[in-house]
């Protein structure tokens, strides 16, 4: 009796569930593109990445017949001190960039918040959005001729200021400082207005009563929009921190590189490049990569659920 | 009383006045470069190289332009960009939204598991040298299709688009169209299309900026001049210092300076197009950043 009704109920499930595929059956029918996209350009290289990394590759053999080798490429990796200072040149620029990068923002959205005048707010903001949509290869070069020995802007300074023309991005050890500098140049607008977003959302009241209670306008910012801040900044920050294996810019410091900087500037990801598609190592190049991936797969969990548990947000 | 509210308020004016001037400040760190480029551009060489420049441009002429415009590579840089902008971006957001849509819709079984492959790939990638074996499987390495394809799915901007049909298109309203007998296609195109003119705006643009801007996969995949877009052509310039106007020219030009006014003429020319667009479309990108920060 009792299995009979069970089966019923069973039944009538599956029936319900058959119907809601029927239901929604042209949607899967939409969803075919994407998903054969995903596999092909994201997957399929996920399954040749897992093979290739324990394997020499050979252009002839392809990638099912070329020969195992195990952990090869993992042990050299590790064993070598050239490669190995990719990776903490890779975590120190990003820690850096994070670090420095993270403050800027928030004062600006502060500042911004406290403008009343419309158009001053709606014109400081727009320009220091700007940035953001130069290129980097713009960027880069805005920052050569910036930097510039002969012609640039900063030397023409400090000659007038009567000191003597510096070739800065000759200087391995200004790398990082010209990387993150000119970062917080370009991003601090774009990165502000999620600041600016959640000081907008503070319920007006909390001012009136704060000013009613005879706060001035700094006890306001202290004691409302920091704390109304706090939870933001902590899960971005987390997050941020999270994503650290991939938080800074091939694009960019592929640019920035020159021989003069190369022992701070090469890191992971310009490092797979040379070696794969350069010196054609595939193997290795895929070995490094997948060691970055992994890391950045735990990292990110990590600091997902951290966030969930400080804050209410997350990144999924 | 009194007193101390006009104690409180010479504070609250000293605020204010400190305010401003770092507002002025932001505003004049992020300009003046901006400003020193564009007129360097329009400087007489000579000007440019001894130091003369500070604000405005000086002895104003318009012989990088005529130069700049005279050299094919970058018209042809040009043409692509804009051909790969266009296709890429009418590739991407289709994808987008065929994979976004259905994602979003709530009773649909699988759609978590499903939404779970595409976010994984965020986290995970198989990475440079794989990816580039596909691609050159599929024969597609130095065509426009490599620089248009394998980017297609951006997981980002899917669960933006998810995120806002799940925010702003009631449940209710898929409900009445069910029980109106609409199949799901029509409800997509008669109910849900035209309700998502902005974030269709939004995710254009992302999509287009991001083309124009990025070398990344034209380094990779792309090796003849003359399927370049204009990020590779101005490296190939501004960065590698490859201005191959004839050599005996190149001397010349080298002397008066004029090879310093033209990478600032480039500079203007490859970034005005966004910067003088971006500002009527601001708040496309603003609402971008909002619904990106709330969790779907």
């Amino acid at each position: 009796m009792r299995l009979q009704q069970q089966s019923a109920l069973k039944a009538a499930q599956s029936n319900e569930l058959r119907k809601r595929f029927r239901r929604y059956g042209q949607l899967y029918l939409i969803l075919v593109l994407p998903l054969a996209f995903l596999v092909v350009f994201n997957y399929i290289p996920i399954f040749f990445g897992l093979i290739l990394a324990f394997k020499e590759f050979s252009p002839s053999r392809g990638i099912l017949g070329s020969p195992w080798v195990g952990f090869k490429h993992f042990v050299f990796f590790f064993s070598n001190q050239s490669s190995l200072s990719t990776v903490s040149n890779s975590l120190i620029l990003a820690l850096y960039s994070i670090a420095a990068g993270f403050l800027p923002p928030i004062v600006l959205a502060i500042s911004l918040n406290e403008i009343k005048n419309r158009f001053v707010k709606k014109t400081t903001q727009m320009v220091t959005y700007a940035p953001f949509f130069i290129s980097t290869v713009v960027m880069v070069a805005i920052i050569m001729q910036v930097l510039d020995p002969r012609t640039g802007i900063v030397n023409k300074l400090i000659v007038g200021l009567g000191g003597e023309s510096q070739n800065f991005m000759a200087k391995g050890n200004l790398f990082m400082n010209i990387y993150v500098i000119s970062g917080i140049w370009q991003a601090t607008g774009f990165n502000a207005i999620i600041y600016l977003a959640a000081l907008t959302g503070v319920d007006p009241g909390l001012y009136e009563a704060a000013s009613l209670d005879g706060a001035s306008k700094l006890q306001r910012i202290f004691h409302i929009d920091i704390p109304m801040l706090i939870p933001t900044v902590t899960v971005l920050l987390i997050l941020n921190v999270g994503q650290i294996m991939s938080a800074t810019s091939f694009e960019k410091i592929f640019l920035m590189q020159n021989p003069a900087n190369m022992g701070s500037s090469e890191v992971i990801s310009t490092y797979v490049y040379k070696i794969g598609l350069l010196s054609n190592n595939f193997g290795f190049s895929t070995a490094v990569n997948m060691f970055n991936s992994a890391v950045n797969l735990i990292m990110v969990f990590l600091a997902n659920s951290f966030a969930k548990r400080v804050g209410d947000a997350r990144l999924w | 009383m009194k007193h101390k509210k006009v104690r409180q308020s010479a504070t609250d004016v000293a605020f204010d006045v400190v305010n401003h001037i770092f507002v002025t400040i932001c505003v004049l760190a992020v300009l003046y470069p901006l400003v020193y480029i564009v007129s360097a551009s329009f400087s007489s060489p000579p000007s440019v190289v001894g130091g003369k420049v500070w604000l405005l441009p000086v002895k104003p002429t318009l012989i990088a332009y005529q130069t700049i415009f005279k050299y094919r590579q970058i018209l042809v840089g040009y043409g692509n960009a804009v051909f790969y902008t266009v296709f890429g971006t009418l590739v991407g957001v289709l994808i987008t939204f065929m994979a976004a849509y259905p994602l979003s819709r709530k009773g649909m079984p699988g759609r978590n598991l499903i939404m779970g492959l595409f976010v994984f790939t965020m986290l995970f990638s198989g990475g440079l040298i794989p990816t580039y074996l596909v691609v050159r499987y599929l024969h597609m390495v130095n065509t426009r299709w490599a620089v248009i394809l394998p980017m297609a799915v951006s997981v980002w901007n899917i669960i933006l688009m998810r995120t806002f049909f799940q925010v702003s298109i009631p449940q209710e309203l898929y409900d009445s169209t069910e029980m109106d007998g609409a199949n799901e296609l029509t409800t997509m195109f008669r109910i849900v299309l035209p309700l998502s003119g902005p974030i269709f705006a939004v995710v254009v643009l992302n999509w287009a900026v991001w083309i124009w801007n990025s070398y990344y996969y034209a380094l990779i995949y792309l090796r003849s001049n003359e399927l370049q877009p204009l990020q590779i052509i101005l490296r190939q310039i501004l960065i590698m210092n490859q201005m191959s106007i004839q050599m005996s020219a190149d001397e010349i030009m080298r002397k008066q300076g004029l090879v310093d006014v033209l990478r600032y003429a480039l500079i203007v020319v490859a970034s005005a197009p966004l910067l003088m667009i971006y500002p009527f479309l601001q708040r496309y990108f603003i609402k971008g950043v909002m619904i990106g920060s709330i969790k779907g």
